[in-house]
């Protein structure tokens, strides 16, 4: 059985600051992660493996530094993995690196895809389905847990008020909560067995048979007009009136921060 | 091959609408004036035509309805397959959907097999005056960072928004309006999967670091009987109650809910701090918070200097009557 | 000479900083307020390897470097002193003992269950016998195919949570320091007990009672290394403990220095944080100063060690240094805290009271000052 993992480095946001000055995000010296959910989806794999025997293969499309975050799937004990990393990719929505790493999947081949429900930057849980769509399989979401039983596999997906239980044939895509399991740690050995074995393979651009029209910034119908941080928060105000007014007053107040 | 319209999918489980729903009709009209176009609402389920007078009321022009088995549970397949062929058949202009959990896995799905883009979780939308656009706005970098994104060259313009972000409009149900059900062959193909089981979700176990709103009560709140007050508080704003360490100790909360140095570190959207004097040791575990709004008798009290609204005033005069207000404006 | 760390090491570190902030530092407060020796942490650690980093993988080890076994030993007691030490002891000496004298029979027997899901305590220090570790009073007779052991140890950190025991004793009286020998004891062997805890000073987690032999018979074969070479082996294997040591106490320094940072950011008096006052910017540069230095050292000894060379003279250094760091450094954490820091809702409280025993066990300070005096002066 095969099981390719979609991973993604992310930066920490929970470290992510804003300068109190100038209002703009402070990126550097913000620490570079797997993205909690995909590592929640390595640890499904990698429980199927030891299960029942399984190939886990990472994947991951980005700058050469994610490379860290497939040697830290190798360390968790992933078999192998492929980075897809070429200028052409940069700037990829969601639709354009949904193409990419359908296209890798395709080439590599599969039988189950693994992938986290959203990444803690996009936050946008579009790139999951997308690949399911451009591979013409079914995508289970929002994966609480999975089950392989013979030639299908069995999700209870995690939906607002209800939870489902479905079955579908593979080869099929999950995309999986990071609630779903307690991802286990690297062992140091590990670590250095994933970077002295040659288990990582870099693929650029020329290595995917891939449109252009599907890659990249140009292959994205989606663009960012502009970013702009949340307002920096003004001086507090504390005010020593009736009820009423205060009452009325915190209510203006969250009314305005769209908290109501 | 014009593309016109603004179009809402109309979300239900079980024959009931979800409140979305309606919200997305609310901004839809808007968006409509500013284009000069219709509203359209997209109902999918099996025997649900019933329901489209609702939407009519709501706000839409006109409802589009599929009535099929195969519709009757939420799948991602036979849902897609729909709405792709109304995108087709109809040509939206703009199509909004809920981002409820149904909503962002439907949304991607459809997105990609039209061939268009998809901006998740909006908080803001609005048509570009010079040329017409839509232009979407939502929060990244984990809620740092808002970004407006475009859809230039690909249509429909999509976007999911989170329920209750967007506004309902008073429903009129003298609204006239066209209600038409669509004739589609659905496939089954091998996207199809199979639904085995539905359970509805229990109560879970309480943490107050995943609350989006906490009220956090101190010595203030004189006694166990008073957490009543904060707790309904905390219903009325859909979050937790929290407690600072003296509560805990006097034995009013339980230790799962204290915050502070040797209690939990929290970064809700809203931190309500009632009768909490603010020492040290507490702010340390949450000023972090995006929001906090502190009430407390003491016009000294260290709380102010972290707060973003502070209310001098008696907690157990304020309380009752910011509650009874919140409840009003849910009802509005 | 590159005094970075490899990309591996790195990530080892980042390894060892998440499991530490995720399954110790929550645990830390509450094992020391209650006593309470950390058995969840320790299975977990086995799960991971981290109870085995140094040794061959033909035993079960990790095959990593003494390096990258002093980063974890570093992060683990920048959060917990008690886990660090808990890693340390069982290690450098236990496991240690067996890896460097131990037969290939020994090693699949003993050191593979060390590395993968039993913990270890080596035992030498007697009531008689602490910085003078010659006067062995706990004796091993050879009757037919057994040694009979007689005799008490003390202080001995993992007592009753370790299934095996590297144990000196004395196997020829006439010999002095020749006449003693190492054995490998396993918990259960019937006249092998355990005193009470001992209540100490701090690191109150970790688990630091007697050792007590009555008749216990041990077979032939758990005689570690050769008769009347157990005083060598004793040595040769605290000369790796002290580098454990070392690294325990740079990581307690360490651990106080982020609280204190962190703490005088935040508290004002006289309309500012305290972190305006140089005072206290001046005696956060001293302690920051201090534990680099500390550190080096440290990871000078481990390279060392690693390369083959004798390293007892960096290693005493390594240790006499970190020791001294971390005392400085938490009592100076404590001062920087003001009330706060004498209070036990803060950290830096408990690693004052940790800190002070590594300026003691393994070799106390005068030691270390007698092997690295006598290594210059002859």
């Amino acid at each position: 059985m095969k099981i390719i993992v979609c991973m993604k480095q992310v930066p920490d946001t929970n470290e992510v600051r804003i300068n109190p000055e100038t209002g703009t995000l402070m990126r550097e010296g913000v620490p570079s992660i797997m993205n909690p959910d995909d590592k929640a989806a390595l640890e499904a794999a990698l429980r199927i493996k030891d299960a029942s025997g399984a190939r886990v293969i990472g994947l991951s499309m980005g700058p050469r530094q994610a490379e860290a975050v497939l040697r830290e799937a190798l360390a968790m004990g992933a078999d192998e993995c492929y980075l897809l990393t070429d200028r052409a990719f940069g700037g990829a929505d969601t639709w354009a690196t949904s193409s990419t790493l359908a296209a890798a999947i395709k080439q590599i081949g599969c039988d189950l895809v693994l992938t986290g429900r959203q990444a803690i930057d996009g936050d946008t849980a579009q790139v999951g389905p997308g690949i399911a769509e451009h591979l013409s399989i079914p995508n289970l979401s929002y994966a609480e847990d999975i089950r392989v039983d013979g030639k299908d596999v069995v999700v209870r997906q995690q939906y607002d008020e209800s939870i489902h239980t479905v079955r579908a044939g593979m080869p099929a895509l999950v995309t999986v909560l990071s609630e779903l399991n307690e991802p286990r740690y690297m062992t140091p050995g590990g670590i250095f067995d994933a970077y002295r074995e040659n288990n990582l393979r870099v693929w650029g651009r020329d290595d995917l048979e891939i449109e252009d029209e599907n890659i990249g910034l140009k292959g994205s119908p989606t663009r960012v007009a502009k970013s702009f941080p949340k307002s920096v928060k003004a001086p507090g105000m504390t005010i020593n009136a009736g009820a009423d007014e205060s009452v009325q007053f915190i209510v203006d107040k969250l009314k305005e921060k769209y908290i109501l | 091959m014009t593309y016109k319209g603004v179009f809402t999918f109309a979300e239900q489980t079980d024959g009931v609408l979800t409140n979305v729903s309606y919200e997305l009709i609310g901004k839809a009209r808007d968006l409509a004036r500013d284009l000069n176009e219709n509203v359209t609402a997209v109902l999918l389920g099996e025997k649900i035509s019933h329901l489209a007078p609702d939407l009519l009321a709501a706000g839409a022009d006109r409802v589009l309805y599929l009535d099929d088995p195969e519709l009757k549970l939420y799948r991602t397949e036979p849902y897609t397959q729909a709405m792709a062929y109304v995108i087709e058949e109809y040509q939206p202009e703009i199509l909004l959907i809920g981002a409820t959990a149904l909503g962002r896995d439907l949304g991607p799905r459809v997105a990609a097999r039209v061939h268009t883009g998809l901006t998740a979780d909006c908080t803001a939308l609005e048509i570009d005056p010079d040329n017409k656009e839509l232009r979407m706005t939502r929060p990244a970098f984990g809620g740092n960072l808002m970004a407006t994104i475009l859809c230039s060259d690909h249509r429909p313009q999509m976007a999911t928004v989170r329920p209750g972000v967007m506004v309902r409009k008073v429903a009129d149900p003298e609204r006239a309006g066209e209600i038409i059900e669509l004739k589609l062959q659905l496939e089954k193909n091998n996207c199809y999967v199979t639904v085995e089981e539905i359970a509805k979700k229990i109560g879970q176990h309480v943490d107050i670091t995943e609350a989006d709103v906490l009220v956090a009560g101190g010595r203030g709140v004189g006694g166990e009987e008073g957490f009543a007050l904060l707790q309904e508080l905390a219903d009325a704003l859909g979050g937790e109650v929290a407690a600072s360490r003296a509560v805990v100790d006097a034995g009013w909360q339980v230790k799962e809910r204290q915050v502070g140095q040797t209690g939990k570190t929290v970064r809700p959207a809203l931190y309500f701090a009632v009768g909490i004097s603010g020492a040290i040791q507490h702010l340390a575990g949450m000023e972090e918070a995006d929001y906090i709004v502190a009430i407390n008798k003491n016009p000294d009290a260290a709380i102010f200097t972290v707060a973003d609204v502070g209310i001098v005033g008696d907690l157990f005069e304020i309380l009752p009557k910011l509650i009874k207000t919140l409840k009003a404006e849910k009802h509005d | 000479m590159d005094f970075t760390l490899t990309k591996e090491q790195k990530m080892a570190r980042q390894l060892f900083r998440d499991f530490a902030v995720r399954e110790v530092e929550p645990l830390a407060r509450e094992i020391d307020e209650s006593h309470r020796f950390p058995s969840e942490t320790v299975e977990k650690m086995h799960k991971y390897g981290f109870m085995g980093i140094p040794f061959s993988k033909d035993y079960g080890g990790q095959g990593c470097d003494t390096l990258t076994y002093v980063l974890a030993v570093e992060e683990l007691s920048r959060v917990c002193a008690t886990t660090g030490v808990i890693v340390s002891a069982h290690t450098s000496l236990a496991a240690g003992a067996i890896d460097s004298k131990g037969t290939a029979e020994q090693k699949e027997e003993y050191l593979r269950p060390l590395n993968t899901d039993k913990l270890g305590a080596f035992a030498l220090t007697e009531p008689d016998a602490g910085t003078d570790a010659g006067s062995q009073r706990t004796t091993a007779v050879l009757d037919g195919d057994e040694y009979v052991l007689n005799g008490s140890k003390i202080f001995i950190t993992n007592a009753g949570y370790a299934d095996i025991y590297v144990v000196f004793a004395m196997t020829d009286r006439s010999q002095g320091t020749r006449g003693i020998s190492a054995f490998i004891v396993e918990k259960g062997r019937p006249g092998f007990d355990f005193g009470l805890a001992e209540k100490k000073m701090g690191i109150h987690g970790s688990s630091t009672r007697e050792l007590i032999f009555t008749d216990c018979r041990i077979p032939r074969e758990n005689l570690l290394g050769l008769e009347g070479k157990g005083f060598g082996l004793a040595m040769g294997t605290l000369d790796g403990g002290r580098i454990g040591i070392a690294a325990q106490a740079v990581g307690i320094a360490q651990g106080a220095l982020d609280k204190t940072i962190a703490y005088v950011k935040e508290r004002k008096q006289f309309g500012r944080a305290i972190s305006k006052f140089q005072n206290t910017q001046f005696q956060i540069a001293n302690m920051a100063t201090e534990i680099e230095s500390a550190r080096y050292l440290t990871y000078l000894a481990a390279e060392k060690k690693d390369s083959g060379e004798r390293y007892s003279y960096e290693a005493a250094m390594a240790k006499l240094k970190a020791s001294r760091t971390a005392n400085y450094v938490s009592s100076l954490a404590v001062q920087l805290h003001g009330g706060y820091g004498y209070i036990q809702d803060y950290d830096v409280e408990r690693m004052m009271r940790d800190a002070k025993i590594t300026e003691i066990y393994e070799g106390t300070s005068e030691v270390m000052q007698m092997v690295i005096s006598g290594s210059l002066l002859g």
